[in-house]
């Protein structure tokens, strides 16, 4: 009776994840679908701690063990998610995805040494390996690990902490430490005994290894890529979990996000016009490929525009483009942007905003930072769509935009980002560019734009820019 | 030869599940606007959270005696917890911001 209800839970968790799931690719029911998930989350789990049984009917133990642990993760969890600020989002992302990866591995070895414990060598040879069973547990432990791993390094790119590196012949040493963590891996499931079961622990230290090494190169600004593809790695990791104990809503829910995760993978590349191979590989040597062409120095001179003088032209434009990016992001000026905005319709200008499907780090970042600030939805524009009012319109403002206005992803092939469709913002009568310092972007490199003749820098904070127009704009 | 077979026949409920959802996953977000690839990305996060009632059911069988299972163990529970609630909580944030003005 109590598996019956306990089949019952995992039913209920398996459909509410697929619903979930897709409510949450819908706008209007994204919020709801997440709720949803988390829901069949929470009956799944509830389950699982009373009803589950082993194979020898043996109920679950070490209850203070087991609600010690869930109530660190979740105050833990709760507040670390209720404190992160909108624009580290990105990261916490990345941290959490850390987590599953590693619980993954963790229930690996502990399975590994319930395995071969107590076991010697005449043991293992009478019972037989169970070459199946290690197998999962090895997948599992590799694959945990590696997104682990990789998510640590991304999470610690994001957030600054983690510089890009990358060795000569980097490419190939990763091949062949993939090689041969599936070399031994084959190894261990075929001659496992009781001599050599430390090779279980050399394969966890060469996959943290890949993982590190396989995220280190790629550049900050691809890094949501990355993030998405770990996080369909935690995916799979999970489901070898359900594997192991042959429990399908671990299957269903790790498999789910295993395949919806690579596509989502897939969609974010297409966003950028570059195939996944592309982001994993092309990172290599971004450098050295900057060189020809485009030598810093060479550009010439850049042109800067004083606050008063952006506060007369903004004022008097008729249509105005605003596009943000990840500085206005770091300067926390979506608040003071939708101040400056509703100023300048007071005015009776026009205001739109231009939203590059990768502005910010992740997809949908500049959307959601926005929308914090109040910005109305009809306000924001898509690439397409802005891309044809920048002829019909007077002034762009780019607020900490790079990459995403570059022309050299039209124009120069040898530039990693070449191939990537931009916001046109040459089109358009003017061209303003607040930044920071006339330091190159994320991606690593210049930006000729930023010499081009219609375009004037305006230097300085976002947020502190834009306060001091908005005051500009008022005295007028 | 016959060890695979075997072992495809045993499992072949397991195998069915995994070809499925594979569809099912490809299926249901092929049409999900980019605004929402955060979003989606970090509830999809949360969802491979589901990885902790493994991490329970570790936990639940460890002996008392066995304090690696148990250290091991329960480091996973409060991992995976911290991948669900976590996960869960910065979608609902992440979402709440996407709520239309009256």
């Amino acid at each position: 009776m109590e598996l019956n209800i306990l089949t019952i839970c995992y039913l209920i968790g398996s459909i509410t994840f697929i619903l979930g799931l897709k409510m949450l690719s819908n706008p209007a029911t994204a919020r709801k679908g997440n709720l949803v998930a988390a829901g069949g989350m929470t009956i799944a789990i509830i389950g699982t701690i009373f009803l589950y049984k082993d194979e020898a009917g043996q109920k679950l133990h070490n209850y203070i063990w087991i609600f010690g642990g869930l109530a660190v993760g979740t105050i833990v969890g709760v507040m670390a998610a209720k404190k992160v600020k909108m624009t580290a989002m990105p990261e916490m992302v990345s941290l959490f995805n850390g987590m599953g990866g590693a619980c993954a591995a963790l229930i690996s070895i502990v399975e590994f040494n319930h395995l071969t414990s107590g076991k010697n060598e005449i043991d293992l040879y009478l019972t037989g390996i169970p070459h199946g069973q290690l197998l999962i547990i090895l997948l599992g432990l590799i694959i945990g690990s590696v997104s682990f791993a990789g998510s640590m390094i991304a999470w610690g790119k994001l957030n600054g902490s983690v510089k890009d590196f990358s060795f000569p012949g980097q490419h190939i040493f990763n091949i062949v430490l993939l090689l041969l963590i599936v070399g031994l891996a084959t190894f261990l499931v075929i001659n496992l005994n009781g001599s050599n079961a430390f090779v279980f622990y050399i394969i966890l230290a060469l996959s943290l290894l890949y993982g590190t090494l396989f995220v280190f190169p790629i550049g900050g600004a691809d890094m949501p890529v990355v993030i998405s593809l770990l996080n369909s790695f935690t995916g799979v990791a999970a489901a070898c979990g359900g594997f192991l104990y042959d429990n399908k809503v671990m299957l269903t829910g790790g498999i789910l996000v295993g395949a919806a995760g690579t596509l989502l993978t897939i969609l974010m590349c297409k966003a950028m016009n570059r195939s996944l191979a592309n982001v994993l590989i092309g990172s290599f040597g971004a450098k050295k490929v900057a060189g020809p062409g485009a030598a810093p120095g060479e550009q010439g001179a850049y042109k800067e525009i004083s606050l008063s003088d952006t506060a007369v032209v903004m004022s008097y434009a008729s249509k105005v483009i605003i596009v943000p990016g990840y500085g206005l992001a770091v300067a926390q000026a979506q608040h003071a942007c939708h101040e400056l905005e509703k100023m300048l319709e007071e005015k009776g200008v026009s205001v739109k905003y231009a939203i590059h499907p990768v502005a910010g780090r992740m997809p949908g970042h500049m959307n959601v930072l926005l929308a914090e600030a109040d910005v109305s939805y009809d306000k924001l524009e898509e690439m397409e769509q802005a891309n044809e009012e920048f002829s019909s319109t007077d002034v762009v403002l780019i607020l900490g935009a790079n990459d995403v206005v570059n022309p050299a992803a039209k124009s120069d092939p040898s530039s990693p980002i070449y191939g990537m469709p931009i916001l046109d913002v040459e089109l358009a009568k003017t061209v303003i560019v607040n930044k920071r310092s006339m330091k190159p972007g994320y991606a690593g490199i210049e930006n000729d734009l930023f010499f081009r003749p219609k375009t004037s820098m305006l230097f300085g904070d976002a947020k502190k820019v834009l306060q001091d127009l908005i005051a500009e704009i008022k005295s007028l | 030869m016959e060890n695979i077979l075997n072992w495809i026949t045993e499992h072949q409920q397991i195998i069915y599940i995994v070809v499925l959802m594979v569809f099912v996953g490809i299926e249901i977000i092929g049409r999900v606007p980019s605004v929402l690839h955060t979003p989606l990305m970090s509830g999809a996060n949360a969802i491979h959270g589901v990885v902790i009632i493994g991490a329970i059911i570790v936990m639940g069988k460890a002996e008392h005696d066995n304090y690696i299972a148990l250290i091991l163990g329960f480091l996973a529970v409060v991992l995976g917890t911290l991948n669900v609630v976590g996960g869960f909580v910065v979608t609902d944030r992440m979402l709440e911001m996407f709520k239309k003005k009256k």
